[in-house]
């Protein structure tokens, strides 16, 4: 008996399928030398440095507008001291990863998906392999292992910004103390709310870069082929983000 | 169909074979793109492959530099089969050939050095100042000393083109696959193109296999000419023995 699935369901399995090959093809090539040292570097600085305003703006707003939806109500209750606790613990364990990791799945997972399209279109990956050189490694290896790595500083910096818009706001509407927001922060933030947050964020890198290259890499010929790359590498890698996310959290409540 | 093209031109077979390629057939989306190719290319002379749009030259290039693999058939370069080589074998290969893109396909975020420095960077051992000096002095070979530190977006479609052949020349290739080297390029320009081809030619003494529309090209570099049909050449040989066939397909090219 032959199964006829619906169309929808072929695509999605035929596509988790190649991304599966695709990340099994990065840890076969990752590890092997030669290493292209320099361009993974280049592109620690095109996907952390100049993601750093968005990132930064970012952060500072969900810090601020958190801080600031949070006054009127709590201090109906007479618990204006509990906002630090709830911005730091709220931020660090769940809004600033998600949040970022949605932001960074639009600038980095479509500009990825948006270059190596291009490239595929206008033949530069054929030319790198006619030139004896692995493009995958050259452009494939240094994006993900990039993204994987920078993503999570983007978010520590990024929770550690929305922290200061948290603060900034407090200080202005309720005249919070710098010393007691940051003594607030830090005591009620613990190990087991940075660590499994910071572990995510990897995985949510990973995904991004993965997503994007996948895309850009098997770009059919045409010019429009560009935009779907970029287009279908924002909506995966953001539904991969919330995934991951949902899942992180389940294994967190697990163990912790 | 004829199985030699090159024995109707009555050129010097004692040289030695560098491409063999022997009934090569491709499907391309279910259409028979080449249905069965059989072509001798000998050391040092330049092979234009003339043919319309889509009837498979671009593919037939594909298959020499193991791009595409074939459905059925022999692609022997340089003593080796091609298909049947794995990857490293293939990277070591390919630093025996240049592929001359019809884009240029110059790396867009890379600077014309830098262009220039990425295949040699990879296959030759060479000190920061031969590195240097190799790409001046191939940039100087194709007339583009001066673009050194130009992006490829400030290269008109001429120079995109020598550049891509400089990123090529810089490697020393034993044999130069063009595809449509003067496709989208004005009348002065392509004669410009050709003229390097020959150049190229007479320098380094390559082997080339180019494929063309432009009959002009043909009549300034061919050694021998092969017209591509329906997936099989349909004919093959000098720039004036084909200028004088009796197909009509063929003379249509010339006209």
């Amino acid at each position: 008996m032959n199964l006829i699935l619906p169309q929808f369901v072929t695509e999605l399995l035929l596509n988790i399928y190649g991304l599966y090959n695709f990340a099994h093809r990065y840890f076969q090539e990752a590890f092997k030398p030669p290493f292209e040292f320099k361009e993974t570097f280049r592109q620690f600085f095109e996907i952390g440095n100049k993601s750093l305003g968005l990132v930064s703006l970012t952060g500072f707003i969900i810090g601020f507008v958190l801080a600031l939806q949070s006054i009127p109500m709590l201090t109906k209750f007479g618990a204006v001291s509990l906002i630090p606790t709830m911005i730091s613990i709220s931020i660090v364990r769940e809004i600033g990863p998600v949040i970022i990791g949605l932001i960074c799945a639009g600038k980095i997972g479509s500009g990825i998906g948006a270059e190596l399209g291009s490239m595929k279109v206008t033949e530069q990956i054929d030319a790198m392999e006619v030139s004896a050189t692995n493009p995958f490694k050259f452009l494939v290896v240094t994006r993900i292992t990039a993204t994987t790595l920078m993503i999570p500083l983007l978010i520590i910096y990024a929770d550690t910004i929305a922290l200061i818009g948290g603060f900034i706001a407090l200080n202005i509407f309720s005249g919070q103390s710098p010393q007691l927001y940051i003594s607030t922060v830090f005591s009620a933030l613990t190990f087991s709310d940075i660590i499994p947050a910071t572990v995510k964020t990897f995985f949510f890198g990973f995904a991004i870069g993965l997503v994007g290259c996948h895309q850009g890499y098997n770009a059919s010929r045409g010019t429009e082929s560009v935009g779907i790359a970029a287009n279908v590498s924002v909506v995966h890698a953001s539904l991969l983000v919330i995934i991951i996310d949902m899942i992180a959290v389940q294994i967190t409540m697990i163990f912790l | 169909m004829i199985d030699n093209p090159e024995i109707k031109s009555g050129l010097n077979t004692d040289r030695e074979i560098v491409v063999n390629i022997e009934h090569l057939k491709i499907t391309l989306g279910g259409n028979e793109i080449l249905k069965d190719i059989n072509l001798k290319v000998y050391r040092g002379e330049t092979v234009i492959i003339l043919g319309k749009s889509g009837s498979g030259k671009s593919v037939t290039l594909k298959c020499i530099i193991g791009l595409m693999t074939p459905e059925s058939g022999t692609v022997n370069v340089l003593k080796k089969s091609v298909p049947d080589l794995g990857i490293k074998e293939l990277q070591e290969f390919r630093t025996k050939l240049g592929f001359i893109f019809q884009s240029g396909a110059l790396y867009d975020s890379m600077s014309v050095r830098e262009n220039l420095e990425f295949p040699l960077v990879r296959h030759e051992k060479l000190s920061a100042e031969d590195i240097e000096a190799r790409i001046r002095e191939t940039l100087s070979d194709v007339g583009l000393e001066d673009a050194i530190d130009k992006m490829p977006s400030e290269l008109s479609g001429g120079m995109r083109k020598r550049i891509g052949l400089a990123r090529t020349l810089v490697l020393k290739p034993e044999i130069m696959l063009w595809d449509e080297p003067t496709t989208g390029l004005d009348p002065a320009t392509s004669v410009e193109i050709s003229k390097l081809i020959l150049k190229m030619q007479e320098k380094f003494k390559v082997t080339s296999i180019v494929v063309t529309h432009d009959i002009k090209c043909a009549e300034l570099t061919a050694d021998r000419i092969v017209v591509l049909k329906d997936g099989v050449f349909a004919a093959g040989g000098t720039f004036e023995e084909l200028e004088k066939s009796g197909d009509e397909f063929v003379r249509g090219f010339f006209e």
